[in-house]
This record gives structure tokens, C-alpha cells and sequence, in this order.
């Protein structure tokens, strides 16, 4: 008897200790250097962490980091596993219909990135015959197959795939925010010999008003909240502060 | 649970179910032709037992899905290797899926093969060679067919284990059936629709396939008299014999 | 290409995870296994029915398949159930989606050769026991169980040998498992082969060690048997 109460009491410790201790959950992926990655001791870093931070901050709440993949990381979210989404995902009709946003917290164009004498253009008659690489379930496979459709598409699951693929030649070229690309890529050792090609797309049928905070339908308080603070840390410094960490530019856009 | 949206990409589903389909068949047909003069050759004393036997411990002592990230994600890290003829064909996902698959199939089926050489029954190795056929003839018109009879409940196994390895080729980019339900999850940003039609149609998929297979053996081994009093174990059906 | 080495440390905890989630895994799957014979064995239809179906459902999914329905639908399930019956929320980890998962497939697996090994088990036994007057549960523990065990160790090793293997699969949801953290920091160092190779050599390691093991667990279980 003493045994099963043991066991069970143990099980019980288990369950508990997956349960919630903060305040807020916030997904982020960790593969989209610099908003977010993983180092080399699991820890997931970032400028959409730095944000993260300094909105729970300004909120008066304690908040934990809840890593997801690409992928899951809607489901995550409807489902609980955490209570908003700061992974640098675009605010676009398609997803409103399945959950909500708050304000943008930064908007940058998108690009594409191709080895720098492979001399491509942008159009479709320029990409006739070429493989874009595109991560799965983003607002560039979208723009992609919408604007440039018999152009071949590779779906990757992280950014980090598709520019491996690129650098290994089995793409010819990278469609995903500009931003993203120039530091997590292009200004790196792995970028050298790629650059942007083409002009930057802001379209706000496929990249909408820029990137925001997803949060469940409903959450009305959350969102002022979110909003709030949003305007708070802008207004005080603090957002510059975190931009000039990463970047030359201010990527809060107009 | 959303029917209409799986049903909406009907066309995705079927362009999985047929990369699927043609990648599990085509690793088991390479493999299959690997497997056969490793077979051979290990029930003999040939010199390259030592290198076969490495390569079937290495395959089957280890995940298929390793051994495909290795080839497709692993080779492409060496300059050398972008460089020369080969990455004509390991730059595209679909051949190095082919060669990983084709190369995990072709160990186990080595195995599978041996084993059933081995337990040939000695008469019918004497009753060729009482007939005055060469060695060779014995291998080749009663050893193998007697072999493969045998080894056909292990042969579909081996089948239903390959179209379920399959799903790794989704990882490295292929649109087999998984990769097309984790395409409409991220398209409508649902978490399970995609995947419980992958699930429904692979297990659709698997029944076919093991009904064929019973059919076969009903046909193949309708000669085999069972002896009442083996106390052998029966195999797990469905798993590839490991130990 | 010695960057592999400086890994280390981070292999070795993803190592640890990968054994846990196999031996926890095994454990359910024995669980699983043992009330999947006594379903398939039992005199009612009903059960049989439970246990071939558990069986067949098992034998048509691959395993990844699985550890993504139960990870994503899984939680879905979790919280409609808690929310009906009044529980806070109780997150399903990509590490007990994983174990659940796998346990649930070998579980199937198990249930066959618990069952094989308990019809292989001579009816004289359990007759004999009965005559001495032993009760039923005694008869089970100290007669049946043992011989069982016997026979069903070949299949139990063969499956624990696949099941090893199939862990690796349960990176793919994103647990930082040995191949789940070999394959984000070979890629991240674009040293991908390298960390593989380290992973290919890591499961060789732990099939050499089962193998030893289960060969001596082997000869234990059948001492005083005559060859």
C-alpha cells in the first residue's frame, strides 16, 4: 500500500512540476537568428525575447519562454501551451481567422537572398526554372505561390534549413524578411557570397501590417495590455534600445 | 475535427500517397538486390564477410532516420562532395531518401535472407546434388526459391516496416503523405487535421498491403506442414527480427 | 570535425533524455502488453476484439505519425477532458508524447509475444499447480510468470532493440533528445556529418550494450534447462 502512494504521489510530482508557475507563457520558436535562437546550452536568445522581456516587465508580470516549432506553434497556442506568441509572426487576415494579434511590434520588408553572381531577377520569367526556398506555413510561402507560381517552392520546417540548402546549392534562392535574412545570414561567415536580389515587398495582402503579439480570440485585457505596454516601451527608450542591439535600422517601421 | 479541409487538398494527399508509394517500393526492389549477394556471400566463407556484416550492423543497429539526415544534411557539409559528380544526385532529397532507404532495406533483408538460406533443409541440398547439378545450380534453383518461400512472412514485414520508415523522407523536405498533412496544418494553422488523414490513409495503405501478403502466402506456402510439437516462440509479427 | 567534441557534455545530456524516453517507453509498453494478451487470451469476445484492435490500429500508423497525433491532438484531448471534469491545465510534454506514443505502438507489439510465450507454456503446469492445491494467483507467480518470462525474452529483446531505435523519431517534434540536439547544433556549426556520425556511433554503442546484456539475462532465465 505504502508503495502505491509513493508511486503515486511521485506521479503526482511529475504532473506538477509541468504545471504553470508565471504569470504569462510565450511561445518562441529559436530558429530565426537574430529575433531567435538557441544556444549552444539550450537557451533561446533573441530580439523577440529581449521584447518579450521588457513587455512582461512593463506589465508587472512574470513570464516564461516556451519553446515551439514553426509548425506547432498556433496550436500551441490555442491549446494552452502558452498565452501569447512573440516568434516574430506577421499579422494577416488568414490568421485573424484563427486567432488574434495585437499591434505590430516591428514591420520590415521582405527579400530575396541568391548567391551574389548568380544574377537573378525577381520576376517570374527571371525565377523560370529556379528553386526557392521558403519556410512552411509563413506569409512568404504565401506571397510565393500566389505571386510566383510556377516557380518550384521547397518547404523548410526552420529558416536555418533553408539557408544550409542554399549554401549546399540546392536552391537557388531564399524569399524571407530582409531583416532576418541580412543578420542572420548574409552578415555572417555562412552568407558570404549571397546578397539580396530584387526589391523589398511589403505587400499587405501577403505581410499585412507588419509583426505582432498572437494571442488567443477573447483576450480582450491581454491585449490592451500587450498594446499598452507596447506603446510605453517606444515612448520610453527601451524599444530602441533593444532595436540598436541588433540592428543599424530602426525595423519599427512607418 | 475539420472533414472538408483534407478533402478540399484531395489532390495534395494523392501526390503524397504516390511519392510515398513509389519510394517504398523502389528501397525494397534496391534493397532487395543488395540484399541478395550479401546473403549469398555470407553463407559462404568469403573474404567479405567481415565488410557485409559491418554494413548490416551499421544499418540495422542504428535509426533510419539518422542514417537519411546524415546523407542528405551530413554529406552536403564537404566542399568536395558539392564539388564532384555524385552531387548531381545527392543534391536532390528524393535520391538521398532512395539511397538511405535502399541501404537500411537492403541490411535487414540480408538478414532476412541469410537466415532462410541457412535453415534450408539439408535434403533438398542433397537431393540436388543426387540430380548432379553444380553448386551454383543448387543455389539458384532450390536454395533461393525454397529461401524466399520461407522467407515470405518476414518479407512482409519488412514491407509494412519500410512504407512506415518512409514517413522520414517528410523531414528532409519530401512531400510524401506526411509531408502533404503537415502542408495543410500549416495552411490553416490546425494542429491534427493533416495528421489524422496521414494516419487513415497509411493504415488504409497497410491493410491492403498485408492482405496481399496473406494471399501470397496462403499461395506459396500451402505446402508447408506445420509439426505440432515445435515449442518454438512465435516471431512478433510485424517487427523485423533483430536478435 | 572536433567540434563534436566540445558538444559533448550537451550529447550526453540529449543521450539521457533518449534513454529515459526508452525505458520509460518500455515500461508502459510492457504494461500495455501485458493487459493487450490478457484482452486477446480472454474468453470474451469483447476483449479479443479490444486486443485485435489495438493491435491492427498499431500495426497501420508509423511511429512518427503517432507522436504528432498525440502531441498536438493529444493536449486537445487533455484539456477538454479537464475542462469538463474541472482540472487545471496539464501540459503534454514532447517528452511524455513521446513515451506515450512509443509505449502505446511496442505496447502492441508486446501484447503479441506475451501472448505467444503464455500459450507456448505446457497446460501440465498450470494442471499440476492446481492439483498441489496452489491458488490461482500463487499458480500464476510462481509457476506460469517464470516460464513465460523464458519464452517471451527473445521477442521482449527484439522489441526493446527496435524501440531504441525508434526514439530517434521523437526529435522531430522538437525534444531535445541525442539526435534532436546533434542535428540544431551540427547544423548551427555547419559540422552536420560529424554530429550525426557521433549520433550513428552512440546507438551502435547502446545496441552493443543491450545486446551483452540481454545475452546474459538470456542465459540466466534459462539455467537448468536441458539444451
Amino acid at each position: 500500500m505504502k508503495r502505491i502512494s509513493a508511486i503515486a504521489a511521485a506521479t503526482a510530482a511529475l504532473f506538477a512540476g509541468q504545471a504553470i508557475a508565471a504569470d504569462l507563457n510565450i511561445c518562441v520558436e529559436g530558429a530565426y537568428p537574430p529575433f531567435s535562437e538557441t544556444t549552444s546550452s539550450g537557451d533561446i536568445v533573441g530580439f523577440d525575447i529581449d521584447i518579450a522581456n521588457a513587455l512582461c516587465a512593463e506589465m508587472g508580470k512574470s513570464c516564461e519562454m516556451v519553446q515551439s516549432d514553426w509548425d506547432g506553434i498556433i496550436p500551441a497556442l490555442l491549446e494552452h501551451k502558452c498565452d501569447a506568441i512573440i516568434a516574430s509572426m506577421s499579422i494577416t487576415e488568414d490568421r485573424m481567422k484563427v486567432i488574434d494579434f495585437t499591434n505590430k511590434y516591428y514591420n520590415t520588408p521582405a527579400r530575396f537572398i541568391g548567391a551574389k553572381d548568380a544574377g537573378l531577377t525577381d520576376t517570374p520569367e527571371g525565377l523560370k526554372g529556379k528553386v526557392v526556398g521558403v519556410q512552411r506555413g509563413t506569409i512568404h510561402q504565401d506571397f510565393m505561390e500566389s505571386e510566383f507560381p510556377d516557380v518550384e517552392l521547397k518547404l523548410y520546417g526552420t529558416q536555418d534549413e533553408a539557408y544550409l540548402d542554399l549554401q549546399a546549392g540546392r536552391i537557388d534562392a531564399v524569399m524571407a524578411d530582409s531583416v532576418a535574412m541580412d543578420e542572420g545570414f548574409l552578415k555572417t561567415d555562412n552568407g558570404k557570397g549571397f546578397a539580396f536580389f530584387g526589391k523589398g515587398y511589403s505587400i499587405p495582402k501577403y505581410h499585412g501590417e507588419g509583426a505582432g503579439i498572437g494571442i488567443r480570440k477573447g483576450e480582450e485585457d491581454l491585449k490592451k495590455a500587450f498594446n499598452a505596454a507596447i506603446d510605453k516601451i517606444r515612448a520610453s527608450g527601451q524599444y530602441k534600445k533593444i532595436n540598436d542591439k541588433y540592428f543599424n535600422v530602426d525595423i519599427y517601421g512607418g | 475535427m475539420n472533414i472538408a479541409l483534407p478533402l478540399k487538398h484531395w489532390d495534395l494527399f494523392a501526390w503524397g500517397v504516390l511519392t510515398t508509394l513509389e519510394l517504398t517500393a523502389l528501397a525494397l526492389v534496391v534493397g532487395f538486390l543488395i540484399s541478395l549477394p550479401c546473403a549469398l556471400s555470407l553463407n559462404r566463407a568469403s573474404k567479405l564477410n567481415p565488410l557485409i556484416q559491418g554494413y548490416v550492423y551499421l544499418f540495422r543497429g542504428t535509426p533510419l532516420l539518422v542514417q537519411t539526415y546524415i546523407i542528405y544534411y551530413g554529406l552536403a557539409q564537404f566542399d568536395f562532395i558539392r564539388d564532384s559528380w555524385s552531387w548531381v544526385i545527392l543534391k536532390e532529397a528524393w535520391w538521398c531518401a532512395l539511397i538511405a532507404f535502399s541501404l537500411n532495406s537492403g541490411a535487414y533483408q540480408a538478414e532476412i535472407l541469410r537466415g532462410a538460406i541457412q535453415t534450408t533443409p539439408r535434403g533438398e541440398i542433397e537431393g540436388g546434388k543426387a540430380l548432379g547439378l553444380s553448386m551454383r545450380q543448387i543455389t539458384w534453383l532450390c536454395v533461393l526459391p525454397s529461401s524466399l518461400r520461407r522467407a515470405l512472412p518476414q518479407y512482409g514485414n519488412e514491407v509494412v516496416f519500410m512504407l512506415h520508415g518512409s514517413v522520414v523522407a517528410s523531414v528532409i523536405t519530401i512531400q510524401d503523405i506526411l509531408g502533404a498533412g503537415r502542408t495543410l496544418n500549416g495552411k490553416y494553422y490546425v494542429a491534427y487535421e493533416g495528421f489524422l488523414t496521414a494516419a487513415v490513409l497509411y493504415m488504409t495503405i497497410t491493410f491492403i498491403l498485408v492482405r496481399i501478403f496473406r494471399q501470397v502466402e496462403k499461395h506459396y506456402l500451402r505446402h508447408l506442414v506445420r509439426s505440432p510439437d515445435a515449442v518454438k516462440v512465435p516471431a512478433v509479427p510485424g517487427l523485423p527480427q533483430v536478435t | 570535425m572536433f567540434t563534436v567534441i566540445e558538444y559533448a557534455p550537451l550529447l550526453g545530456r540529449g543521450a539521457l533524455v533518449t534513454i529515459s524516453v526508452a525505458v520509460l517507453s518500455l515500461v508502459l509498453a510492457t504494461g500495455l502488453g501485458v493487459l493487450g494478451a490478457a484482452a486477446k487470451l480472454s474468453k470474451r469476445g469483447l476483449w479479443r476484439s479490444v486486443g485485435m484492435g489495438y493491435t491492427t490500429i498499431v500495426r497501420g500508423i508509423p511511429d512518427l505519425v503517432l507522436i504528432l497525433l498525440i502531441y498536438f491532438g493529444g493536449q486537445r484531448l487533455v484539456n477538454d477532458i479537464g475542462s469538463t471534469l474541472g482540472f487545471d491545465y496539464i501540459e503534454v510534454s514532447k517528452f511524455w508524447a513521446g513515451v506515450i506514443s512509443i509505449g502505446f505502438i511496442y505496447g502492441a507489439y508486446l501484447s503479441e509475444t506475451f501472448r505467444g510465450a503464455y500459450l507456448t507454456v505446457p497446460r501440465g503446469q498450470a494442471e499440476a499447480a492446481q492439483a498441489l492445491g496452489m491458488k490461482t494467483i500463487a499458480t500464476l507467480w510462481k509457476v506460469l510468470v517464470p516460464q513465460i518470462l523464458r519464452f517471451a525474452l527473445p521477442g521482449y529483446s527484439n522489441v526493446w532493440m527496435v524501440l531504441v531505435k525508434s526514439t530517434a523519431v521523437v526529435s522531430v517534434i522538437g525534444l531535445s533528445d541525442l539526435v534532436g540536439l546533434a542535428d540544431k547544433a551540427g547544423k548551427s556549426t555547419r559540422q552536420q556529418f560529424w554530429f550525426y556520425l557521433a549520433v550513428l556511433l552512440a546507438y551502435l554503442f547502446i545496441t552493443i550494450i543491450s545486446e551483452h546484456l540481454l545475452k546474459r539475462l538470456d542465459k540466466r532465465v534459462n539455467r537448468g534447462i536441458p539444451a
